[in-house]
């Protein structure tokens, strides 16, 4: 019973009745007649189902008709997490996916896996689901063992049954454990099935929500409501961190219904109609105080250089690089730039709250709601107990985009005003007040020996610093609510080295102390700038060898899973062994290259090989990329299809975000607020995609919503190389910047 | 208050609404609750909003309530189901063209709206149709493949 989200929302209650053996009452489904909104307020259970990972019931519910719900932290973002979880469950459980039903993100019915990102949602939240599900295999054959008077070693669990190996009557799981708590904790031991039995996983099974999706049925926070709801707009300052002054009330007067809110700085409108909230937003007269706080993004490269250092940090040290590379028979060295981006979610974040006495509930797309609880509970004086967090899908959130900052504008709004709000961002909030993915600036020097081998390789890097603690909410700032003010990007620093045999390799991490915009995560963070730089620079050092660069990267590693990707790739692609840049290529014409980039996820994950043709036009500095092929070894395999699309999606973003993307602000705002201001890849412009999966039953499975990403602007700007003989080292890969890069020789 | 009356997914509805301004995308979205159709820039610059009216694919936030009195407002309620697609969403289905699926609304009418009126469009022809419709997970390859199969459905 895969079902889509509407349907679940509607069957919300009637889910978590397998848990309500002694308050069935609190467990009932919210129920205004034909009102589906209403019923997604799925009551939190006050003593029934668990939470704790530790037990079995906290992950699994069985139903007395053979289904099972299946509990997760983890949450889907349009990743198809939710089939392939489905699948890791139905396998070990011997049912089909279709008897499953995924209850993601509520942090009332969810046990805390840790947010959704780093690509662990199948590595740890699957995981965690499928050892519990072999925990309730094992218990689930003892009972049918007592039922049939057979040992449990003689059982077997198949289509919804445990039944004898060799043939007889079953019994159905239903009718074992149905509607009762297993009340067993999780064995980290019980066993796996063995991958050569799967029949589930490895299925190419159709994603549960994209019916819905398409059909315009399928429930996002942005659609939900709930009785006697307002709906509100928040107003930001015209510049970081200005101050309210003053607020003329009588402005919006004329428009129906619009009351103003303000608590300290922090400004916004509600109203019944949410046209009028938004006319009201527009017409409101505000005083701020001026404020010229930022750097502006115009040379942010030599501000970062130049900025303060809070502390250099030495991440990788193997061998003596700086004295390999000065004993060197040739040496290199190169600067590389990746700037500051938006997570660009095409539906700008939205939140519903209904906050009262100490606690209450929020509807969000939060890619870690649990981890969110905490902070709202501590920065607005909740109890978290009586706090929940409810998951609804939200536009792709790629990390932390403005998803949080909204959900506290909801609870302070609700919290103020004592009634249910739901606050949508304007597209030009979004853009301008996600937080953002760090600027990257790299240095890279490397030495050749007389055969052409790497003999040294150092990285330095200049990253704005890690501060421990929560991230501000721009809503607790604004109405001057104590809070931490913690700054991260994710594990920006790893990928910094040469996955290939140098014996000699340093990586040298300069933290600058302040960043010119809030940082948050954003789709495998600092990577794809760490792989552009490193990848690029391989390139260029396989010119300086005169060698042909998949016969470069061969000779230097000596992985099988490395050289498998790579050699997949180029036999698709049907590589022309050669060094580049292209000889042919003739000046004005359009000019044609191809290029490769490798990489090793983390240095431990995924292998990822990706090939790519591209056309340029010299006369615009226009981009074509006509081709891209992809070998991809994430292990196991769960869902090839849902894989497939992932990677196709990591591919085309990267893209994007090679291409086109660069925040701009000036010394008061964001000035890079909508697609106009702030482009990405439209359809016209995306290639096509040939994905090769390698698939290994026998690996480990490894998540798939971030490695695909990193080799990409590499394989870009290697196959701009060759086409053109100019080396591209900074993002995006603007037609301007290209033109002039051509007339000059370099960029 | 003001009230204007259409045709909206094949029967007469009547709007009301306090301003004539009211894009249409809020009158769909809160008066006749109808979510499909997404709310994604209100600049008429990324095609999650669309709809059809009169068989034309038209951004629902640029739209006036008033200037669609009259006229007839297909949503993607109005073309199918989960369980009855039309061929356009049978084929989005098929090809599992979505991921979080945000501009999976604007990219399915505009794609309707265009094969209405080109039968048999070539792969490049399809991607110039949604030339308008941004997607920022980057599924833009499966969407393309959806529209040729549709057309041949």
């Amino acid at each position: 019973m895969i079902i889509d989200r509407r349907d679940l929302l509607k069957a919300g209650g009637a889910l978590i009745v397998g848990f309500s053996f002694r308050s069935a009452s609190a467990f009932a489904a919210s129920t205004l007649p034909g009102d589906v909104d209403a019923a997604a307020q799925r009551p939190a259970p006050a003593n029934g189902k668990p939470l704790d990972p530790a037990e079995v019931d906290s992950f699994l519910a069985f139903h007395a008709d053979g289904t099972v719900t299946v509990y997760t932290g983890k949450v889907d973002v349009g990743t198809g997490l939710r089939i392939a979880v489905a699948q890791m469950a139905a396998e070990e459980l011997g049912i089909g996916a279709d008897r499953i039903t995924l209850v993601d993100g509520d942090t009332g019915l969810c046990p805390d896996q840790g947010g959704t990102g780093g690509s662990t949602g199948l590595t740890r939240g699957g995981a965690d689901v499928r050892q519990a599900a072999a925990t309730a295999r094992q218990a689930l054959l003892a009972l049918g063992a007592t039922r049939l008077n057979r040992a449990a070693s003689e059982l077997t669990i198949a289509g919804g049954e445990v039944r004898p190996i060799d043939g007889g009557n079953g019994v159905p799981i239903g009718s074992l454990i149905g509607d009762r708590r297993m009340a067993i904790n999780v064995d980290p031991k019980a066993p796996l099935r063995a991958p050569a039995t799967y029949t589930t996983v490895g299925q190419p099974i159709a994603r549960p929500d994209v019916p819905a999706k398409c059909t315009g049925r399928h429930v996002y926070v942005h659609d939900f409501t709930l009785p006697g709801m307002l709906h509100a707009r928040v107003i930001r300052p015209p510049a970081v961190g200005a101050t309210l002054v003053s607020v003329d009330e009588s402005s919006v007067r004329a428009i129906p219904g619009a009351r103003v809110v303000r608590v300290g700085s922090f400004l916004a409108v509600v109203a019944a109609d949410e046209w009028a909230a938004i006319r009201a937003a527009g017409a409101l007269a505000a005083k701020w105080s001026d404020a010229q706080t930022l750097p502006g993004s115009d040379g942010l490269d030599r501000w970062t250089r130049a900025a303060a250092i809070e502390r250099d940090q030495a991440v990788v040290t193997r061998g003596d690089a700086p004295a390999a590379i000065a004993g060197a028979a040739k040496t290199l060295a190169a600067t590389y730039y990746w700037p500051l981006q938006s997570h660009a979610s095409l539906g700008p974040c939205c939140a519903v709250a209904d906050i009262k006495d100490g606690g209450g509930t929020v509807w969000s797309s939060s890619q870690g709601t649990h981890g969110l609880r905490a902070n709202l509970s501590r920065v607005f004086g909740l109890d978290p107990a009586k706090l929940r967090v409810v998951f609804l899908d939200g536009s792709g959130s790629y990390g932390t985009n403005g998803g949080d900052h909204v959900a506290a504008d909801a609870v302070l709004l609700s919290k103020t005003i004592g009634q249910p709000v739901r606050v949508p961002w304007s597209r030009q909030d979004e853009t301008a007040w996600d937080p953002k993915g760090p600027q990257q600036l790299l240095d890279l020097r490397a030495g050749l020996d007389a055969g052409g081998a790497i003999v040294g390789w150092d990285t330095q890097m200049w990253l704005p610093t890690q501060t421990p603690g929560a991230r501000a909410l721009l809503a607790a700032d604004a109405a001057g609510i104590a809070q931490d003010h913690g700054q991260g990007a994710g594990a920006i620093t790893q990928n910094g080295d040469p996955p290939y045999t140098a014996a000699n390799a340093r990586v040298l991490v300069h933290w600058v102390k302040e960043a010119p915009l809030q940082l948050s995560n954003l789709r495998a963070p600092g990577k794809i700038a760490n792989v552009f730089a490193v990848e690029s620079f391989t390139d260029e050092l396989a010119v300086a060898a005169n060698v042909d660069a998949v016969a470069f990267r061969r000779a230097q590693l000596a992985d099988p899973r490395a050289l498998e990707v790579i050699n997949r790739t180029a036999e698709r692609f049907g590589w022309d062994t050669r060094p580049s840049p292209r000889r042919s290529a003739s000046k004005g014409a359009r000019l044609t290259g191809r290029g490769i980039a490798y990489m090793r996820y983390k240095q431990a994950e995924n292998y990822v090989a990706i090939a790519m043709e591209v056309a340029v036009d010299p006369q615009s500095g226009a981009i074509s990329v006509t081709r891209v092929v992809c070998a991809h070894d994430c292990g196991l395999v769960v869902n090839p299809d849902a894989l497939k699309n992932q990677i196709e999606g990591c591919i085309l973003q990267t893209l994007s975000r090679a291409l086109h993307e660069e925040v701009t602000f000036d010394r008061a705002r964001v000035t890079s607020v909508d697609w106009a201001s702030y482009p990405i890849l439209r359809a016209t412009e995306a290639p096509d995609v040939d994905v090769i999966l390698i698939d290994r039953r026998d690996q480990p499975l490894l998540g798939a919503g971030e490695a695909a990403t990193a080799p990409v602007a590499a394989a870009l700007g290697n196959a701009v190389f060759d086409a053109t003989g100019v080396r591209l080292r900074t993002i995006p890969f603007t037609a301007e910047r290209v033109k002039a890069a051509i007339g000059v020789g370099t960029a | 208050m003001a009230s204007y009356g259409f045709r909206l997914n094949g029967r007469g509805v009547s709007a009301e609404s306090w301003d004539p301004a009211q894009p249409l995308l809020y009158v769909l979205r809160n008066t006749f609750n109808l979510h499909g159709v997404k709310f994604g820039c209100g600049l008429g610059q990324c095609g999650a909003c669309t709809v059809m009216i009169d068989g034309k694919a038209v951004r629902s936030c640029q739209t006036r309530v008033d200037r669609v009195a009259g006229h007839a407002v297909t949503t993607i309620e109005g073309l199918g189901t989960a369980s009855a697609p039309d061929r356009v969403q049978a084929a989005f289905i098929a090809e599992q063209a979505a991921q979080c699926g945000y501009c999976t609304n604007g990219m399915i009418m505009t794609a309707a709206a265009f094969l209405a009126q080109t039968s048999k469009p070539t792969p490049e022809q399809a991607k110039q149709s949604l030339a308008g419709n941004l997607c920022r997970c980057g599924t833009y390859t499966r969407i393309v493949r959806a529209v040729v199969r549709a057309a041949r459905a």
